[in-house]
């Protein structure tokens, strides 16, 4: 198992190396001056252009531009934006927890409606109930989020008037944020309205972020499960005389489970993916939207530190699901 | 005791097995959606085709004296725009027919160049191991760690926002999957008798790459294409929604969206039609691609 | 009264180009403290009977059946609940690959502590002790720390022994050994054998040995069955049927053994493969790789019948007297009616 984790968190190195790399490049790379692009469209005068240049290095070998950028990085600073004037971590610090709350709300919804639907799926495989979840799961791998969201936003806020069509919370309520969840930090602060209020916030984008892991969960389940079912071990459990339910939800599914986390590992990064047209559509404030925005306004340093952190988010999680899966494997976890 | 055999007096009378094409297409057509999903493909396929000549209006002719009008069968609507029109009078079914063009080009342009780049990359490291393999799979895990939408974005950050651009974007995004897949059947196939006896009798490496290896990992890369196709519309069509893809007034479907956004509570079928011509069009290359992999994957068949 | 009564069972699988019959109207009872064999080669229905028998034939297969009683119990008509207390209790089975067979995911404990706790209603602390009383009796050294152990962990022998710790557990009164030692090493495979036969001596459970090897049923078993394409081709008593085999297929499978071919230079073979869905013959199944088929043999099937103290199902049985005359009768009623 030492060993295990040892290989895994070596392996984190040239990734973190690898995403540093982009994120350096991505200024570089854009067409024209850095200098002149960090300074955004205001322009510049020449001598204060001159005096940027050799503040931030820019006259040195590319090489040690890096490296200083690697040295800025690990102490934390990620440059200010041009258009704030901010701090890039701490505007990330601030926004992350929306975008965290959405995903959460997002991945509980799809493990929770996915996982039971495709165990059955697999049990009652051919059933009507089989062809039903993998035709909708189908159908929901396929959507494009962005117009799902629009259309949910058409019938339940537009036509129903049931949910808020944007934000996080009605603009009456200010609760003191403590975890940055503001369904949580409602509660905390025992204002149930102001709950009801962010969760009616909530629930649309969380379904729209929920729909293609929901689909790939359930699919996933689906096959792992129809897997293991046929092993010999399913049929040696069923000859002691255990209950079907018995075989499926635990003899069956402990070993599904091994693949299944992985794949919910892998959606994590699909998640960002998502959450970036999710927030765009629905005006949450997370990092998606602050990274769109800054694309729209050339916010250069805000897009440079937000791409690295979400790479990073990305990064631990996946190693943390490689992990796990060394974990409840128990071929892993007792190797020597 | 002697030797005794019992012998056969006749060979057994045995059906011979299906022809492969014949077994593949048995195995296809039994699935319904995947030859749904081809049907849909060969009429989006015909739409963009005959585009000029089905459709009924030019897609980018505005008409000042129809607004936001509604699809036909809605009170307002008429016949001559059947699906209705947008916020500066253009026929919304027009559109979307020539809509069709882009995505199936922007679909297959973006595979194609994927798949040759990933084919030689894959082969590269596959045959040749060492340094070349551990670079390039490296730089693939480091491509598949990044959150694919954000990946692309950032390419269109730094070439700019166009079509081209966001094609380039999806293609590199989506570029891993035929690497890791030409490399693994690569690393699988070269050990195998056939091509060490390629080897032994003289074959070239380049020509036994293409000639002897290539042939036998079609299947899955087949399939990684047909479903490529879908995520490479998707993801376009994200990019253009997000106005990072196509420009206005390109009638493409991700961009229609786009600009549709603002109407979502007056005019319902500027918003709907465009997703549901994506939706579409993604699910039949889906379908298509998962009963491709259904029949040419032997360890599925019973 | 029988311990084990079937009749006319068959099991029957769809597949995309028609309807596999893998056990095809089996007849068979089973006393107590009987040790059945039953050979064949792969393909020849003799786990899939086992497996209809256990109900452990899953979706889509089709069990069908004139009778099925085990102990004047009726399988048939029985609650699906009511059979599951049944088997794993008093029927018992243990399989082919034992490292497939157990759970990756569960201790060894566990998996014993799960029987014993379903059939007997033991508590932990009781599962546990008779959990490692059964390993010590399957002769696994150091039982208590093998209970922590994961399958991977221990070798394929170990692992049938404690499929069988498993299968003895709650004291059955048949268990069906599915090929339980194919996948192991030749010097274990006595060893798991001479185990299965002292326990089955000790508590005069039935035996079935399912088994491709004439070999093993010399040594273990009082009865044999041989099975072919889904049919019972012959059965009768072991040393009956070693000496006299009535069936070509018995003689066949025999001739088959290296013991019986010392002297030869080549070892027997039987031409031919069993045959599948899309080569099933009209006639007699074995008919096109048997030495002595006629057309007759060719176009109708024979009935499985009594025949020397047993049964076959051939038109023409090795100890027949008359056989060499029915042949020359049925090859030339043949010949007359193509003349005509």
């Amino acid at each position: 198992m030492l060993r295990f984790i040892f290989t895994r968190l070596s392996l984190v190195i040239p990734t973190f190396i690898g995403i540093t790399l982009l994120a350096f490049f991505l200024v570089r790379l854009v067409p024209g001056d850095p200098i002149e692009t960090m300074a955004g469209e205001r322009g510049i005068d020449a001598a204060r252009h001159a005096q940027l240049l050799t503040e931030y290095g820019l006259d040195r070998p590319l090489l040690v531009q890096y490296g200083k950028y690697i040295e800025r990085v690990v102490q934390g600073d990620l440059g200010k934006s041009i258009v704030t004037r901010e701090n890039v971590l701490t505007e990330f610090g601030q926004l992350f927890p929306a975008t965290i709350e959405l995903a959460i709300c997002a991945i509980l919804i799809a493990l929770i409606v996915g996982l039971p639907a495709g165990i059955i799926a697999a049990v009652k495989r051919n059933s009507i109930f089989d062809h039903g979840v993998m035709g909708i799961s189908l159908t929901g791998y396929s959507m494009p989020i962005f117009w799902w969201g629009l259309l949910l936003i058409l019938l339940f806020s537009v036509q129903l008037g049931i949910t808020p069509v944007s934000g996080r919370i009605a603009v009456q309520y200010f609760i003191e944020p403590v975890t940055g969840f503001l369904t949580v930090d409602s509660l905390l602060a025992g204002d149930i309205d102001a709950f009801w209020s962010a969760l009616s916030h909530l629930v649309l984008p969380a379904i729209v972020l929920g729909t293609v892991p929901l689909a790939v969960i359930a699919r996933m389940t689906r096959s792992a499960m129809l897997e293991v079912l046929g092993e010999d071990y399913i049929r040696t459990a069923r000859a002691k005389g255990m209950a079907p339910i018995r075989v499926v939800a635990m003899h069956a599914l402990r070993n599904a489970l091994i693949p299944i986390v992985t794949v919910i590992g892998l959606q994590v990064g699909a998640l960002f993916t998502g959450a970036i047209l999710t927030e765009t559509i629905f005006s949450w404030p997370g990092v998606g939207k602050w990274l769109i925005e800054a694309i729209s306004r050339r916010d250069y340093p805000v897009l440079q530190g937000g791409t690295l952190m979400l790479g990073v988010v990305v990064m631990s999680v996946n190693l943390f699901v490689d992990l796990l899966y060394g974990l409840i494997n128990p071929r892993i976890r007792h190797a020597r | 005791m002697s030797t005794q055999t019992l012998n056969a007096p006749t060979a057994a009378p045995s059906a011979a097995p299906p022809h492969p094409v014949r077994e593949f297409w048995t195995y296809f057509s039994a699935n319904r959606g995947a030859v749904a999903g081809l049907v849909v493909i060969v009429l989006v396929l015909l739409c963009a085709l005959f585009a000029p000549l089905i459709a009924p209006h030019e897609p980018n002719l505005t008409n000042n004296a129809v607004f936001l009008k509604p699809p036909f069968w809605q009170e307002g609507g008429s016949l001559s725009y059947p699906l209705g029109t947008d916020a500066i009078g253009r026929d919304i079914l027009s559109r979307l027919l020539f809509g069709a063009r882009l995505s199936l080009v922007i679909g297959i342009a973006v595979v194609a160049l994927a798949i040759v780049v990933g084919i030689v990359l894959g082969l590269i490291a596959g045959y040749f191991k060492g340094i070349a393999d551990i670079a390039i799979m490296r730089l693939m895990d480091i491509l598949m760690t990044m959150p694919s939408l954000l990946l692309a974005i950032v390419i269109v950050a730094i070439l700019g926002p166009g079509l081209m651009n966001a094609m380039l974007a999806v293609a590199i995004v989506v570029l891993p999957h035929y690497v890791r897949i030409t490399r693994a059947a690569v690393i699988a196939e070269a050990s195998k008798d056939y091509v060490v006896a390629a080897q032994v009798s003289g074959a070239q490496t380049i020509r036994l790459m293409f000639s002897e290896i290539l042939p036998n990992c079609a299947a899955p890369l087949i399939v990684q294409a047909t479903l490529g196709v879908s995520t490479a519309i998707l993801d376009a069509a994200a990019l253009g929604f997000l106005g990072l893809g196509a420009q206005p007034p390109t009638p493409e479907w991700g961009t229609m969206l786009a600009d549709a956004r603002e109407f979502v509570l007056r005019a319902w079928w500027v918003v709907t039609f465009p997703g549901l011509a994506i939706l579409i069009t993604v699910l039949a290359f889906n379908l298509l691609g998962d009963g491709l992999r259904d029949a040419l994957d032997p360890k599925l068949k019973r | 009264m029988p311990l084990l009564e079937i009749e006319n069972l068959s099991v029957e699988f769809p597949t995309s180009q028609g309807t596999l019959r893998a056990v095809d109207r089996i007849d068979l009872t089973l006393e107590e403290g009987e040790v059945l064999g039953v050979v064949g080669e792969s393909g020849s229905g003799k786990s899939v009977t086992m497996l209809a028998l256990m109900g452990l034939v899953g979706y889509p297969g089709r069990v069908r059946a004139d009778k099925l009683r085990f102990d004047g119990r009726d399988l048939l008509t029985m609650s699906a609940r009511e059979r599951r207390q049944l088997t794993g209790k008093d029927v018992a089975m243990i399989f082919q690959e034992p490292s497939t067979s157990l759970n990756p995911c569960f201790t060894i404990g566990f998996q014993l502590a799960e029987t014993l706790r379903k059939h007997e209603g033991m508590d932990n602390k009781a599962a546990k002790r008779r959990s490692i009383e059964l390993l010590e009796q399957v002769g696994i050294p150091a039982p208590e720390s093998r209970l922590k152990a994961f399958p991977h962990q221990m070798s394929g022998g170990m692992n049938q022994r404690v499929m069988i710790a498993m299968a003895i557990a709650c004291n059955p009164r048949l268990l069906i050994a599915d090929e339980p030692t194919t996948a192991l090493d030749v010097t274990i495979q006595a060893q798991i054998l001479d185990l299965l036969m002292s326990l089955q001596r000790e508590r005069n459970m039935a035996l079935v040995l399912i088994t491709h090897n004439m070999g093993v049923v010399a040594e273990t078993a009082q009865r044999i069955m041989v099975m072919y394409a889904g049919q019972i081709m012959e059965e009768r008593k072991v040393d009956a049927l070693f000496a006299n085999p009535q069936h070509p297929y018995s003689a066949a499978l025999l001739a088959a053994l290296p013991e019986r071919s010392e002297h030869a230079t080549r070892l027997a073979t039987i031409p031919g493969m069993v045959p599948g869905l899309n080569d099933r013959p009209k006639g007699c199944l074995f008919s096109p790789r048997c030495a002595y088929a006629t057309d007759h043999s060719r176009n109708i099937q024979p009935e499985l019948r009594d025949w020397a103290d047993g049964r076959v199902r051939c038109h023409y049985p090795l100890g027949d007297p008359q056989r060499d005359a029915a042949r020359a009768r049925d090859e030339a009623g043949q010949a007359t009616e193509a003349a005509r």
